[in-house]
């Protein structure tokens, strides 16, 4: 068995369910901010939307969710073409620096989601 | 391991020079909007961070709405979200084993990039 060590939960069953879940989270988060632009909004209307708690964990959940479906889903991208047979030994480096990349950009992501919401 | 093929039949996996069926082409799609998403959040992000922040800063992002390119922007991300989502939720009913057969296939990729094409207008209809 290959032991993947930059996959999200260390193994392919767990990183197949989670990308579910969250996808199923995202769906849910991304329909109900449609819903709620669609009549066009006040800003006080979206500014008391998200001082409410449950909008705030919503979109921290949401952000979580986030966090693991894009590395799950970059960590599925970036194994198929940054390799070691497409590219020789710069294959693995490049996917380093990748993995790196994607790393950084969540981590930003997420700070930032919460800096927006109690910022 | 034993080998059990033949060995000496022709074998083609050079997928430059091969027809893609839609299967395929829905499926590279989810691939590259997923990709395109991962970026597009950036853009997300800052709407909302400036829609939040003040009644100015909420009452500018109209302004810089009017701008071609910045709605060009926008209306990128929200497709790539639209096909993503119905791509990715044709993807959860496979994994049920609901039409995993070939025929099945191809109608749900025909359904997602048909509803995708249609909801892609009206969001840009939206937009403008
Ligand atoms: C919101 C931001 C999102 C980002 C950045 C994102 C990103 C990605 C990426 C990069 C992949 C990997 C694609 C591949 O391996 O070919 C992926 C896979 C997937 N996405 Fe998303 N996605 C997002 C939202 C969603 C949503 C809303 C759904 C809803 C159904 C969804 C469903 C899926 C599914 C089911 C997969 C797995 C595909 C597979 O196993 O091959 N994603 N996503
Ligand atoms: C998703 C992308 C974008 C968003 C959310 C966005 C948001 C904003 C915001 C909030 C302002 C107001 C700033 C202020 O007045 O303090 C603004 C102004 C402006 N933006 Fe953008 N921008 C985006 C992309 C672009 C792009 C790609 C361009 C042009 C190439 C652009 C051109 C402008 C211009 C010309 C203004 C000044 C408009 C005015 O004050 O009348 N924007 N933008």
């Amino acid at each position: 068995m290959v032991r993947a060590v930059t996959s999200f939960g260390r193994s392919g069953l767990s990183d197949w369910l989670l990308q579910r879940v969250t996808a199923v989270i995202l769906v849910a988060y991304f329909l109900c901010i449609g819903a709620s632009l669609l009549g066009g909004v006040s800003y006080a209307e979206w500014k008391s939307m998200f001082e409410g708690t449950a909008m705030r964990i919503f979109t921290l959940l949401a952000v979580l969710s986030l966090a693991a479906h894009a590395w799950i889903g970059m960590w599925s991208v970036g194994t198929d073409y940054l390799t070691e047979r497409l590219m020789g030994k710069t294959g693995n480096v490049l996917r380093l620096a990748y993995q790196i990349g994607c790393g950084l950009v969540i981590f930003v992501y997420v700070i930032w989601t919460i800096q927006i919401l109690w910022g | 391991m034993v080998p059990n093929v033949k060995d000496n039949r022709p074998v083609n996996l050079d997928i430059g020079t091969m027809r893609l069926p839609i299967t395929a082409w829905a499926s590279i799609t989810h691939r590259a909007s997923g990709v395109l998403l991962f970026v597009g959040m950036a853009v997300l992000l800052w709407l909302l961070d400036v829609s939040l922040h003040s009644a100015e800063s909420f009452a500018s992002l109209s302004d810089c709405l009017d701008n071609v390119f910045a709605k060009l922007v926008i209306w990128a991300v929200v497709s790539g979200l639209i096909y993503h989502t119905l791509a990715g939720i044709k993807h959860l009913i496979m994994d049920f084993g609901i039409g995993e057969t070939m025929e099945g296939g191809v109608l749900g990729a025909r359904i997602v990039i048909a509803l995708s094409v249609v909801l892609i207008i009206i969001a840009g209809a939206w937009i403008w």
